[in-house]
């Protein structure tokens, strides 16, 4: 068997049907914004196999923390949410940005478009980021966002979630997504978290409790993994 | 193990903009033609999108990218990221003041023409749409690999168009008879 050294990586996997959202006319706005074309298939030359890595040093000692970043404490439960970025193969993946976003505990956005008639707070604007570490590993602190309504449907109310963003190794392991919460009495009737056809995949973006990463007498502990796209080994040629 | 799917990027995504430095691509010390790229993002009706993301990622004027995989990333120009982002305004609209790429080499083949990588979400988007960005006065775009894949009809809708010396316009439409090509790669 041949050592790792001549073992290269090769392309990204493509990704199975069935885990990333098609068009669906019960998100109504996707309706005019999917391609009606077909995706043109092309070959993952230097160009998308490269990617922006970010530096670090623009990353604040309380970026990570949605509870430290004003003079008094957001109004909420507490939680410390922590996970590993791994890709298909399980293999880590450190040094990459995480950035996260969310309303606040009564379900607000602090953004000028969110008309929603819930209280602003002004200890809370929601965004968060981090770099994962030399394992991979990400901990964000923060509170438990609201849910809120939103005028897809009549009385529409958007699940629990978080609103994450993460960039991996190259332009083709870009990750937007959303984290939701175990338990929650939207999740089976919200068109963005049901346009992900597969159910199994559907599952990869619900949180756990986890009793292990609660911080007693201060806060709640939640765990929620991210899987990238991972890479074929390609044996080199001789 | 399975990859986590996308979601959209919903409408409220300058919040996480806002907490990032303020986006300067080139300072008065990176090499290259200093270009401006204008844009504007367009729904199926032919609506400006005005809470679009529009990233792009590129190569420095030599066709380095700032990264491990290019074989000549640890020689990349260090002023010089490659990476931008905009949030499209009320108008739709995005801008970039960046350099021109250089040629991109492919291994076996012809180097790519300059192009930059470009990737739209949106409110209304529920993954990404990705895509690339060629030069209307670059004469490599006829023998370009990935833009020969594109039908000839639609190969137009990749190429930006000059409008002043420098300066490109760079629409993109989600939907209809222009609707741009985009990839899966
Ligand atoms: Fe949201």
């Amino acid at each position: 068997m041949a050592e790792d050294i001549s073992i290269k990586p090769g392309p990204y996997r493509r990704v199975p049907p069935g885990v990333h959202p098609p068009a669906d006319p019960a998100y109504r706005s996707t309706v005019l914004r999917h391609p009606k074309e077909p995706l043109i298939v092309i070959p993952q030359t230097l160009s998308e196999l490269t990617g922006p890595v970010f530096p670090y040093d623009r990353i604040g000692p309380l970026d990570h923390d949605l509870t430290r970043q004003h003079a008094g404490q957001p109004i909420g439960e507490r939680m410390i949410l922590e996970g590993h970025v791994r890709d298909e193969d399980g293999r880590p993946v450190p040094d990459t940005l995480v950035e996260i976003w969310q309303a606040n505990a009564s379900g607000r956005y602090a953004h000028k478009i969110d008309a929603h008639d819930a209280p602003l707070d002004p200890n809370f604007s929601g965004a968060g980021r981090t770099v994962t570490d030399s394992e991979g590993w990400y901990r964000f602190v923060t509170i438990v966002p609201g849910h809120y309504p939103w005028g897809n449907h009549y009385n529409a109310w958007r699940p629990n979630h978080i609103h994450f963003s993460l960039f991996g190794p190259s332009f083709l392991t870009r990750l937007v997504t959303q984290m939701y919460f175990p338990g929650d009495p939207l999740q089976p009737i919200d068109p963005i978290f049901n346009s992900i056809p597969d159910p199994e995949a559907r599952q990869r973006l619900i949180a756990a409790f986890d009793i292990g990463l609660t911080s007693p007498d201060w806060a709640l502990g939640f765990r929620w993994d991210i899987i990238l796209r991972g890479r074929n080994a390609t044996p080199m040629e001789k | 193990m399975g990859v986590s799917p996308f979601q959209t990027v919903g409408p409220y995504f300058d919040i996480f903009l806002r907490r990032r430095v303020p986006l300067v691509m080139v300072t008065s010390e990176t090499p290259g033609q200093r270009i401006a790229i204008d844009g504007v993002l367009y729904d199926g009706a032919g609506t400006v999108i005005p809470d679009g993301l529009v990233e792009i990622w590129q190569a420095d004027a030599e066709g380095r990218y700032a990264h491990p995989e290019d074989p000549r990333g640890a020689s990349a120009d260090p002023t010089f990221y490659g990476y931008g982002w905009r949030h499209t305004d009320a108008a739709g609209a995005f801008h970039f003041d960046t350099i021109k790429p250089g040629p991109i080499a492919l291994p076996g083949g012809d180097p790519q023409a300059p192009h930059i990588m470009v990737s739209v979400m949106a409110r209304g988007i529920l993954t990404r749409f990705i895509t690339r960005l060629y030069f209307d006065d670059e004469a490599a775009n006829a023998r370009d690999a990935v833009l020969q894949l594109v039908p000839e009809a639609r190969r137009h809708t990749l190429i930006a168009r000059t409008t002043s010396p420098g300066v490109y316009q760079f629409d993109v439409r989600l939907q209809g008879s222009d609707e741009t090509a985009f990839f899966d790669a």
